[in-house]
């Protein structure tokens, strides 16, 4: 053996034997990141190959880029593609707005018991299961029993909606969905750093005599802005990945509604346990990954360059 | 909070208008709810002719009656939740914190390595179809009662924030002092350390016991055997399929050999849902703060 690597690896050991009791608090972590993580990263070539299960994956040969032709050549890899891209971009979009206002609104509220009241409800469902959801949204939907078409259309003199089989309703369903369920959770990040403004800004700008408006928009929202723009930048660095349960449990699957519902993650999956075709499945998974991890790398260089404090990495 | 009387506050007609918005918020946020628990205490008969009702119309509990009577299905999903969420939790927080600790400590020399380890899982993501094969195929965790919990036990994301609750709760000098005395690690750790960050494991606790109880992608993708469908995929598949509800009872039930004609479906469906929510909400009023704390820890880096 060499005697540098000789060298190196007695510093390793040294140090092995020296903290061993560290390197054994980190091992369970460590063993589940390589069940859960690392080896599914080797998982990625199945994109490339065409599998049989009876030879299994490494001995399946391999296909080149055949399964990404498949997949681009369906109008599926467009749909799916636009959707998960719309739609990620109007919840950061909206949902950030969404909280930003309601955290600005609840700090700025002066009965305060009142303002912890109304923090606290629309935390609330940020605790319930996209499948409770489900049942929620499902009362309110169903065609021949729902709460809309039997109490609230006919009273606006209006047919009701077959609404697990009209696309049309669904993007805005959908938005207000995840804007429901999200937007309290999103509210407490941003309330946490209005918190932290040190007060001082608003006792100057009193004496100024700015209004209160012009305080919110001349100290509070300049003062967020840069946790806006990280929270955004890492809701870009996940644009290509959606919420699976919104987009799969809220519509119940409806074939009829794939058209506005259908996302990558949906898709991947159905494509995968529905029609078993696994190249298809995992060259939109690959594809995901890829653009996934540019994304992230791209926003967080972004967020580095405003502001290297916030920078993940 | 603090108050704000020594600022210019904002006027009583602003404030009002903030109140009758965040009033209708509020109501958005509880109808669903209501909605739900109303329609599981009405009578089926009724709400096949009437449609769902905002209030419950011709009061029954029959719908609970009836799935808790067929329920050793429903019983059984219950209890495999809470096994699942408390051994899960255990697991998690102890892997999480123990991993944290180990990146906290700034004299280990490979610190590093295993913060970089662990994050670079955060930036890429091998995705569904491989994670899929190598659950399956190589853990061979399918249809086995791990399969529920090993896969949300190692979370990075909460590693990283119980770090930064390490960093800020937690002076190097503790440390140094416990190894001057002679203790082991892992007697610093557990005498030392977790009793001083107590809250922060809660939080912890807390995420993780939310993401164990609200699951349903775990059996949705890896059981088969409906002996390990935990309460929220229980809850899917009756959402799915209403008949499901009386298949299980039929299959469980000796005494009514015609469940189709007795199944309060409409109802007993909401029952369903509002057995799968009522422990979250009920305990909701507690854990709450926590949540908060743990996310302004979370927003102070990251």
């Amino acid at each position: 053996m060499a005697n540098g690597q000789r060298t190196y690896r007695s510093g390793f050991l040294r140090e092995l034997n020296k903290n061993f009791p560290l390197f054994l608090m980190a091992l369970p972590g460590v063993v589940l990141l390589i069940a859960f993580s690392y080896l599914p990263l080797f998982g990625l070539i199945i994109a490339f190959k065409d599998v049989h299960y009876d030879l299994g994956i490494l001995k399946s040969p391999w296909v080149g880029l055949k399964n990404f032709e498949f997949l681009f050549k369906t109008p599926d890899a467009f749909i799916i593609t636009r959707n998960t891209l719309l739609y990620n971009f109007a919840f950061i979009v909206f949902g950030n707005l969404a909280a930003i206002a309601t955290a600005i609104s609840l700090s700025e509220m002066r009965a305060r018991f009142m303002a912890k009241f109304y923090q606290s409800v629309m935390f609330l469902p940020y605790f319930l299961s996209w499948v409770v959801v489900a049942y929620m949204a499902f009362a309110f939907l169903s065609i021949d029993l729902g709460i809309l078409n039997t109490m609230i259309l006919p009273k606006l003199g209006l047919q009701p909606i077959a609404w697990y089989f009209e696309t049309k309703p669904w993007p805005v369903i959908l938005i207000l969905a995840n804007l429901w369920k999200y937007t309290g959770y999103n509210a407490v990040i941003y309330l946490a750093a209005i918190t932290g403004i040190d007060p001082e800004y608003y006792e100057a700008a009193l004496i100024d005599g700015a209004s209160k408006w012009q305080q919110i928009r001349h100290i509070t929202i300049p003062l967020l802005s840069p946790l806006v723009v990280v929270l955004v930048l890492l809701g870009i660095g996940r644009i290509f990945y959606a919420d699976f349960g919104l987009f799969y449990q809220l519509p119940m699957n409806s074939g009829a509604l794939f058209d506005v519902t259908n996302v990558i993650d949906t898709y991947v999956y159905r494509t995968l346990m529905g029609m078993n075709d696994i190249g298809m499945a995992s060259a939109a998974s690959f594809y995901q990954s890829i653009m996934g991890f540019i994304l992230v790398l791209t926003s967080n260089l972004i967020v580095r360059r405003l502001d290297p404090e916030k920078a993940l990495f | 909070m603090q108050s704000k009387s020594r600022f210019l506050q904002i006027s009583t007609v602003s404030e009002a208008i903030l109140h009758i918005f965040f009033g209708i918020v509020t109501l958005a946020c509880l109808v669903p709810l209501w909605a739900v628990i109303s329609i599981s205490l009405s009578d089926d008969n009724k709400i096949r002719q009437s449609g769902y009702r905002l209030w419950p119309v011709k009061w029954s509990v029959k719908s609970y009656e009836f799935v808790l009577a067929q329920g050793a299905a429903i019983v059984h999903a219950y209890a495999l939740t809470i096994f699942v969420t408390v051994v899960g939790t255990i697991l998690c927080v102890l892997v999480v914190s123990l991993y944290a600790y180990v990146l906290f400590r700034k004299d280990f020399k490979y610190r590093k390595f295993f913060t970089f380890f662990g994050f670079f899982t955060m930036l890429i993501n091998a995705g569904l179809v491989p994670w899929y094969i190598v659950c399956v195929n190589v853990l061979r965790l399918k249809d086995t009662i791990y399969a529920l919990i090993l896969p949300y036990v190692m979370n990075m994301w909460y590693v990283l924030i119980f770090r930064t609750y390490l960093s800020m709760s937690l002076p190097d000098s503790i440390i140094e002092s416990a190894k001057i005395d002679g203790a082991g690690e892992f007697t610093t750790f557990f005498r030392i350390v977790v009793p001083l960050v107590k809250p922060g494991l809660a939080t912890i606790a807390l995420f993780a016991a939310i993401t164990y109880w609200n699951d349903w992608w775990l059996p949705f993708m890896l059981v088969e055997s409906e002996k390990l469908y935990n309460l929220q995929y229980l809850m899917y598949r009756v959402q799915q399929k209403i008949q499901y509800l009386a298949e299980i009872a039929a299959k469980i039930s000796v005494v009514s050999n015609s469940p189709f004609k007795d199944l309060p479906a409409e109802s007993a469906r909401m029952a369903m849902a509002v057995l799968g929510m009522g422990p979250i909400v009920l305990a909701y009023p507690f854990f709450q703060r926590y949540f908060v704390k743990g996310l302004t820890i979370g927003a102070i880096k990251g």
